[in-house]
């Protein structure tokens, strides 16, 4: 198809500007003079746009566009998962957003454990997760999920009035520091990152430089509208291009340098940075966030015994072995390079966590087809 | 879970915002907002809460993603779709008075 073609097919806004971005685009890309050119986004949002737009039908064949771990739910490790779900077995109620349900633990899901009659709860916010508490006698705990965008959410509830029978179990992740791991990967070869404009509306562009100086990788912060995406794409590879690495800020709609100070000061008096597992990825130092001291009493890792030894006597399903989600998320692979995806692993019966999330790559591959 | 969803302030009630999604009134928490709020003005709502007062001479271009959106939605699974409903639903929770 042809770039004219693809943007009269995909109704953009202003079909104009995007067959300008769309040629600069492939010009920036051939001016480099090798391929493939290979630039890295860290959102599952900006993965859904460039999915649901089509958009890969207008980017130039020397330029891969790869999804890293931008999806919270996915990096959400298997001792996490199984510490929800051996909470829920002991009969503490489990409040947790909807797409953790179905996502693997060491033997089984949260959706299992609620099958075999564990109180789960699907909540869109953690105000949900409160009413849920005031309307009980027995423990509620919230299975605290999401970057840092989400965790400030977290946080602003721990200091404010929380009912005694309340606490949370600490799966935020935090976005900055699996760039660098990504970014040392020898084999993901990553040249530059397209950052995402509502997680960095809380850090602010200011967080990327330090990064860019270690890494020598440009970052370009990147709205979710289609155009935003093209114009964020065309400044990134021009920044590949100029070996100039730099933050630029090409959403500053929505994100300034510092981000929102009031949400960080909440967001760091909460909780603290520590290094763990981010699933399928590597250890990330810094990459997760735990409840400081002072909420050990909102803190459900303190506040129960938590036994996984009983999680571990169950073998894990046989196809697990087989998933590859961990590739997909450090951008080595594609869905397609999945011998399980679309067949053995689909959205109603998924495998890996990739195929649970709405913001996983092969379950937003599945969505709106992998051509696209 | 990444994706916000701009809403105009109706009415604000200490640290409770009343706003207008297309139509859908909900609460909104405003713990985390960055500037002060007042009716008029239009915020991004994160899972029940503003995360960012939206500049005035933004609100055409950050609203004009989910108009497009919302009336393409006529496609069952439209996984963007799912979670600008889900964004909006994560602020009804809200509603009594805490």
């Amino acid at each position: 198809m042809s770039v004219d073609a693809a943007v009269r097919q995909l109704r953009f806004r202003d079909p104009a500007a995007a067959r300008a971005l769309a040629a600069a685009l492939g010009r920036v890309t051939r001016d480099i003079g090798r391929e493939p050119v290979s630039v890295m986004h860290v959102c599952g949002s900006h993965e859904q746009a460039i999915a649901r737009f089509g958009l890969r039908a207008v980017f130039p064949k020397g330029l891969n566009v790869i999804m890293g771990p931008g999806c919270p739910v996915c990096i959400t490790d298997v001792p996490e998962v199984d510490e929800a779900i051996a909470l829920a077995r002991q009969g503490v109620h489990i409040a947790t957003y909807g797409d953790m349900l179905r996502v693997p633990g060491s033997s089984r899901s949260l959706a299992d454990a609620h099958a075999e009659g564990g109180h789960i709860h699907v909540v869109y916010s953690i105000g949900q997760a409160l009413d849920l508490a005031r309307s009980t006698t027995g423990e509620v705990v919230f299975f605290a999920t999401g970057f840092e965008t989400t965790a400030v959410t977290t946080a602003a509830v721990v200091l404010g009035a929380v009912p005694p029978n309340f606490s949370v179990l600490s799966a935020h992740k935090y976005i900055p520091p699996v760039m660098e791991i990504v970014a040392e990967m020898p084999d993901t070869r990553v040249e530059g990152f397209l950052a995402a404009g509502h997680a960095a509306a809380i850090t602010g562009w200011g967080i990327f430089e330090a990064f860019v100086n270690n890494h020598h990788s440009p970052v370009v912060v990147a709205g979710f509208e289609p155009l935003d995406i093209l114009a964020g794409l065309v400044r990134l590879v021009e920044l590949v291009r100029d070996k100039q690495p730099s933050v630029v800020n090409m959403f500053p709609r929505c994100v300034s340098r510092d981000g929102n100070l009031r949400a960080q000061e909440q967001l760091w008096r909460v909780f603290r940075p520590i290094g763990g597992r981010w699933r399928g990825i590597a250890h990330v130092p810094n990459g997760n966030l735990r409840l400081r001291d002072e909420w050990a009493h909102v803190d459900a890792r303190r506040r129960f015994t938590i036994d996984l030894t009983s999680l571990w006597d169950d073998a894990p399903p046989t196809l697990a072995h087989q998933c590859i989600c961990g590739d997909i998320m450090a951008g080595i692979k594609s869905p397609s390079d999945c011998t399980l995806f679309g067949s053995s692993c689909v959205p109603d019966m998924p495998v890996g966590a990739c195929m649970v999330s709405t913001e996983g790559t092969c379950r937003i591959w599945h969505q709106y087809g992998s051509a696209s | 879970m990444c994706l916000g969803v701009p809403g105009r302030i109706v009415e604000v009630n200490g640290l409770v915002a009343t706003v207008d999604f297309w139509g859908i009134r909900r609460q909104v928490r405003l713990e985390l907002v960055d500037q002060p709020v007042a009716p008029g003005d239009y915020i991004l709502n994160h899972v029940g809460y503003a995360i960012r007062r939206i500049p005035d001479a933004d609100i055409e271009g950050t609203l004009a993603l989910y108009e497009q959106l919302l009336r393409e939605a006529e496609s069952d699974g439209d996984l963007m779709v799912a979670d600008v409903r889900g964004e909006i639903a994560a602020a009804e929770a809200s509603r009594d008075e805490r």
